[in-house]
């Protein structure tokens, strides 16, 4: 039993809480610098605002069971004007304080250039991630090597969005007609959760994406197979699925590089296979979940732009089984 | 005494007025945040037999006029006056390139929507047969690149361009400044007293 004597309910009432300081997207698990940098900053107002309180609240609870003392005579009221004096000269030096300290702080949290430079471009609601010196994108899966900074561009297509990996970095906001930029630099390997951190409209809450920061090998190898076209049809089916989704208009809004699909309002689908999520991190990417999308995406995201395009059963059969095959 | 009670009595009744007054404001600005807080219905998802009745352009024999689908009327006649599908239409106007030929509304090699002259006709069901079904010299059929609500949509938005009465619905403005007169301005009617620009054979065959 967990519940013993001595044990305060309000600590085991918090207790359920505590898996939130860990996992893919926390800014108490860190997984690189700005975010250890903003972790410490956390602490140590968490701590120190923590002490204050409680002297406060000390100091109060003093003074309510303290007895008045029976005159107030002149030496009360010297008593009084120091302690006000005092108090006007701690707070003006402090004040005065923290600004100058302010000025010779950073300001920028990983700012500077990177290593490498990535654009991510938020839409509503979904990432489009852009790798400009490999020519080719991709959506809500970001890859990054470890250990070394990486520049992302921000931009907006619509309106304004805000690029948040809690485990790796701030917050920054992507600006329609204007650029912004964030370093991200991650120093161990993992899968850490972004999320869009200003509301951006009706599906704010489902537009997420995936940054999986690896070892240079695999994202070389990543970033050689990112840059092919898709792969040709093996099966029937597969052929089956890419004709049903040229002839319908999926083609109109989705690019599938190596095929007559070049629509661009939509994610590039080239290798959705081997996306972990879709739908902006919305589902899994299975062939289940694919066809559920495909044949009612209003009904799991409400007014995305993706519309219900009718298909038979057997054409979104077909059509899941390709995007699925598109690795 | 008395000349006091009265003055008290007068104080009373100015009270009472500016308290009765700030009521009534009050309720005033409650009633339009009310008001302004309603917004008109809007349909994310179009069921599918729904999708395929809107498909059903009732079109005359020479397919340029016609009825929309009955679908279409029980609906409201939504793809006219929501401001969400005229918006939803503002960003397939973009998505699906019309701009390459259309320009932003002025027209390029492909008509214009502003200067009043409507080669098929200015309502709903020919500007939705033209995008659907596409028009001789060089109008692409979208039919198999859109589904029908976009369709509608587009044409709602498309007719708002160059429109020529005052709505209540608009889309937002743009981000960008202004090449043209916006969506949302006052009818353009009085933008435009020329008057239509007369018949434009380079730009299509006569109506």
């Amino acid at each position: 039993m967990i519940a013993r004597r001595g044990v305060p309910l309000p600590a085991l009432l918090a207790l359920p809480l505590l898996p939130g300081c860990t996992g893919m997207q926390s800014s108490l698990d860190v997984g690189g610098p700005a975010a250890g940098e903003l972790r410490l900053l956390i602490v140590s107002f968490t701590v120190i605002c923590g002490i204050v309180w409680l002297l406060v609240v000390a100091t109060l609870g003093w003074a309510l069971l303290r007895r008045r003392p029976a005159g107030t005579g002149a030496r009360t009221q010297r008593q009084l004007t120091w302690a006000v004096s005092l108090s006007v000269a701690a707070t003006a030096i402090i004040v005065a304080g923290l600004t100058t300290l302010s000025f010779l702080a950073t300001r920028s949290l990983g700012g500077g250039d990177g290593e490498i430079e990535v654009v991510a471009v938020g839409q509503q609601w979904w990432w489009q991630f852009l790798y400009p010196r490999e020519g080719f994108q991709t959506a809500n899966e970001l890859h990054i090597p470890v250990g070394r900074t990486v520049r992302i561009r921000l931009e907006s297509a619509d309106v304004i969005h805000s690029f948040w990996v809690p485990s790796l970095s701030g917050k920054m906001d992507m600006i329609p007609g204007r650029t912004t930029a964030l370093t991200l630099k991650a120093e161990r390997p993992g899968v850490y959760r972004g999320q869009c951190a200003e509301f951006c409209g009706l599906q704010h809450s489902h537009m997420g994406f995936t940054v999986i920061a690896e070892d240079d090998v695999s994202y070389r190898k990543w970033l050689t197979g990112q840059a092919q076209p898709a792969r040709p049809a093996a099966t029937e089916e597969i052929r089956a699925g890419q004709a049903v989704f040229l002839a319908k208009p999926c083609a109109a809004c989705h690019t599938i590089r190596g095929t007559t699909a070049v629509g661009t309002a939509g994610p590039d689908l080239t290798h959705i296979g081997s996306r972990r999520s879709i739908a902006a991190g919305l589902l899994e990417t299975t062939r289940g979940t694919l066809a559920a999308w495909t044949a009612d995406p209003q009904t799991l995201k409400p007014g995305t732009t993706m519309p219900l395009v009718p298909l038979t059963s057997i054409e979104l059969r077909q059509v899941a089984v390709y995007l699925e095959s598109l690795k | 005494m008395g000349s006091s009670g009265g003055r008290r009595r007068s104080g009373w009744s100015v009270a009472s007025g500016t308290l009765s007054l700030c009521g009534v404001t009050l309720c005033c600005l409650a009633c339009a945040t009310a008001l302004g807080w309603m917004r008109a219905p809007r349909q994310f998802r179009t069921d599918p037999p729904l999708q395929a009745d809107l498909g059903n352009l009732r079109l005359l024999p020479n397919r340029i006029g016609g009825t929309p689908p009955e679908s279409y009327f029980a609906l409201g006649k939504p793809y006219e006056k929501v401001a969400y599908d005229l918006s939803q239409g503002k960003r397939l106007y973009t998505w699906f390139g019309c701009a390459t030929c259309h320009g932003d509304g002025r027209g390029n090699i492909g008509p214009s929507f502003l200067d009043g002259w409507w080669l098929y006709g200015p309502e709903m069901i020919s500007v939705a047969a033209s995008i659907r079904d596409g028009r001789p010299h060089g109008m692409p059929a979208y039919r198999d690149r859109m589904t029908n609500d976009q369709i509608w949509q587009l044409a709602g938005y498309v007719r708002t361009i160059g429109a020529y009465g005052p709505s209540v619905s608009a889309t937002a403005r743009n981000d960008d400044p202004q090449t043209r007169p916006a969506e949302n301005r006052g009818p353009a009617s009085i933008l435009f007293e020329q008057g239509p620009a007369g018949m434009k054979p380079e730009q299509g065959p006569s109506p």
